[in-house]
């Protein structure tokens, strides 16, 4: 096995929504405290990404996913852990060190209409990432570059003196891809690059990213939520609950037979063209806060195997035989 | 069975500055008593505005500029306000997409669910009012309703306020509800929950629904019919095991082809070329041609109407003989 692309490493990342010091001062019991309120949007995530692979992070609304696409990203400073790029540590570094991975690294936002600067013609919002990156590039050659990439996206060079305003929301996608591949990338986050947008331009898009990754090798970090796209594209997914990582497995093993209990409730609520009635297993209960997490495993009030233990202890990620890792009790004890 | 609703020949348009433009170009379908039928397309395809017509609910510059919409013997397209404002939220509730939008976040639910039944009938005593909204919450499964009833929408969470607009769309037992996108804004289990609550609560209350989405799958869980909607023509309809596993219009085959399927994992999904014209400029003839793969001269032309497929699904094509056509 070749060395892995990007390794994450007990990634935390807390954000402090406490406000300032006096919204955070309050009086209990004849005293002042000091209270400081976290969102936990990340906890303790591990995982591997080679070159050339295609990992999905899915999961639903809050459960960190996209906080760990920008952790990795550089956008966030994570609280703890390690983010190595090809063996490198590139968590904490100062923008100057920074700037040789940021041409490694590129992302695909979900919100074509938002990503794209209104005010700047195609041609800047292509040629600005590009000649910050290769300030020795000449005029000729940054239109060049532009012309060469849009054809690789399926545009057209004409599009390049237009404003994002005159395009549709999958020729938008279409230049945000561009704009993401024009520095020569081998890892591009994508979280959510596809749901804003119609059936039929998603289709478009993700074939897109597919020959693109071919072409090029490039290694997709993919965010997204929904399950079949994420089966029919990933080499490999993960499923978060609650900011932890609940299961990570080859996508073929893992669609076929889900074994975290969340995992199995997520899958059994994917509605199937083929209708008629629906196998859904219902969870009780709602997702909690990441502001007060459950303890031990964070899963617990809503999992039906729930002992003692899972509300005691939190469950570490363990290797099954089938190479998958699951974090739960139930798995690796054989009750479920 | 009775058939609750009729809608035939509907032509809805906008008057813009620019110009006149054409939403929906005769779009025709029924609904039987207590049957669930799905609206599919794209965005602009003309389903929510087909959808808000029923209730009579298109703002200027929009009108209806020819068509009926027959419920149960009224034209609605032609009733009136003062009559329609005792049919809309009443027989005819409606579902929006964004559970946030929808409710009044300065009112507990309570109020805003009385405030609907009091709206209908200014006699009802606000104890009895009160009993309904505790007995519909209990319909959609709300836990402990008394508490949540004096709760504001800020206190409950996306899957369960879209609950609450379900049951605030019950109070008033309705014999068809309008459900536009309900499950878009929502996670996939919460999804889930709300499909089987409203597949539970047609068949319990017998009410009829017509569900707008674009999501095919959603669709093929819920409704026993469906029709497809393209640049503001139906295109394909018939029950919605047929059309999914045989789609007749080229266009319907396009976009069931276009979903990912785990059985061609990593493969090259089907894509439809170009995408939907915008309302000003729909090429002549049938609207789908651009696009098509089976594209012939006469399809330049002409614009086909509905007519039987290979299996006997309505299918605007034509690659079909046209038999007993029927416009829409």
């Amino acid at each position: 096995m070749s060395d892995p692309l990007l390794t994450v490493k007990n990634l935390y990342k807390h954000f402090d929504i406490s406000g300032g010091f006096l919204d955070q001062i309050g009086f209990s019991g004849g005293k002042f405290t000091r209270t400081r309120t976290l969102v936990k949007a990340v906890n303790n995530i591990s995982f591997e990404l080679k070159a050339g692979e295609t990992f999905s992070v899915v999961g639903e609304s809050g459960c960190g996913k996209s906080t760990l696409g920008r952790t990795i990203m550089g956008l966030y400073p994570p609280n703890s852990g390690e983010i190595l790029y090809r063996g490198d540590r590139i968590d904490g570094l100062d923008h100057q060190r920074m700037l040789p991975y940021r041409k490694k690294m590129q992302m695909v936002f979900q919100d074509p209409y938002a990503s794209l600067n209104p005010r700047k013609t195609i041609r800047q919002a292509l040629g600005d990432p590009l000649c910050y990156h290769n300030p020795q590039l000449n005029d000729g050659e940054v239109k060049d570059r532009i012309d060469e990439v849009m054809l690789q996206v399926g545009g057209d060079p004409q599009w390049i003196s237009r404003m994002p305003h005159e395009f549709s929301g999958g020729q938008r996608q279409r230049i945000s891809i561009a704009r993401a591949l024009i520095v020569d990338p081998e890892f591009v986050v994508a979280d959510e690059p596809i749901s804003a947008l119609d059936v039929s331009i998603q289709a478009q898009i993700l074939n897109l990213m597919m020959d693109l990754q071919q072409q090029y090798n490039l290694a997709y970090l993919f965010v997204a939520h929904d399950l079949s796209v994420v089966e029919h594209l990933s080499d490999r997914v993960g499923v978060m609950y609650l900011g932890t990582m609940c299961e990570l497995s080859e996508t073929g093993i893992l669609f076929e037979r889900p074994r975290h209990p969340y995992t199995q409730a997520l899958m059994s609520a994917i509605p199937k063209l083929t209708g008629g009635a629906s196998d859904h297993m219902r969870l009780k209960g709602e997702v909690p806060t990441p502001i007060n997490l459950p303890s031990g495993c964070v899963f617990h009030g809503r999992c039906p195997h729930v002992n003692q233990r899972c509300i005691d202890e939190i469950p570490q990620l363990c290797t099954l035989n089938d190479g998958r890792q699951v974090a739960c009790h139930g798995v690796e004890e054989g009750r479920i | 069975m009775k058939k609750l609703l009729e809608v035939k020949d509907l032509v809805i348009k906008f008057a813009l500055r620019t110009g006149e433009v054409t939403a929906t170009n005769g779009v025709s379908f029924t609904l039987k008593k207590g049957e669930r039928l799905g609206l599919v397309g794209e965005s602009g395809a003309g389903k929510s505005v087909t959808g808000f017509s029923i209730i009579n609910l298109i703002s200027k510059p929009g009108y209806i500029a020819a068509g009926k919409v027959d419920f149960l013997g009224e034209d609605l397209a032609k009733i009136g306000d003062e009559k329609m404002r005792s049919i809309r939220g009443n027989r005819i509730s409606m579902i929006f997409q964004d559970p946030m939008m929808t409710l009044n976040p300065v009112l507990t639910i309570g109020t805003q669910m009385t405030e609907t039944l009091h709206q209908h009938n200014p006699q009802m005593g606000k104890e009895e009012a009160r009993n309904i909204a505790l007995d519909k919450l209990r319909k959609v499964y709300i836990p402990s309703p008394e508490k949540r009833l004096d709760q504001y929408p800020h206190e409950f969470s996306g899957g369960m306020r879209q609950r609450i607009i379900i049951a605030i769309a019950l109070l008033t037992d309705p014999e068809l509800i309008i459900a536009d996108e309900p499950t878009t804004a929502l996670d996939v289990t919460i999804q889930a929950e709300i499909m089987e609550l409203l597949i539970e609560l047609c068949e319990t209350e017998d009410m009829g629904l017509i569900l707008i989405t674009h999501d095919l799958a959603v669709v093929g869980q819920v409704t026993q019919n469906i029709a497809v909607m393209y640049a503001g023509s139906v295109v394909e309809k018939g029950p919605t095991a047929q059309v999914i596993a045989e789609p007749q219009h080229p266009y319907t085959q396009g976009l069931i082809a276009a979903l990912p399927q785990s059985s061609r994992h990593g493969e090259r999904l089907n894509q439809i070329p170009g995408m939907m014209p915008t309302l000003k400029d729909i090429p002549p003839g049938c609207a789908f041609n651009p696009r098509c793969n089976q594209v012939m001269d006469i399809c330049k032309t002409e614009t086909p109407g509905l007519r039987p497929g290979k299996n006997g699904n309505l299918a605007a094509c034509h690659l079909y003989p046209p038999g007993q056509e029927e416009q829409g």
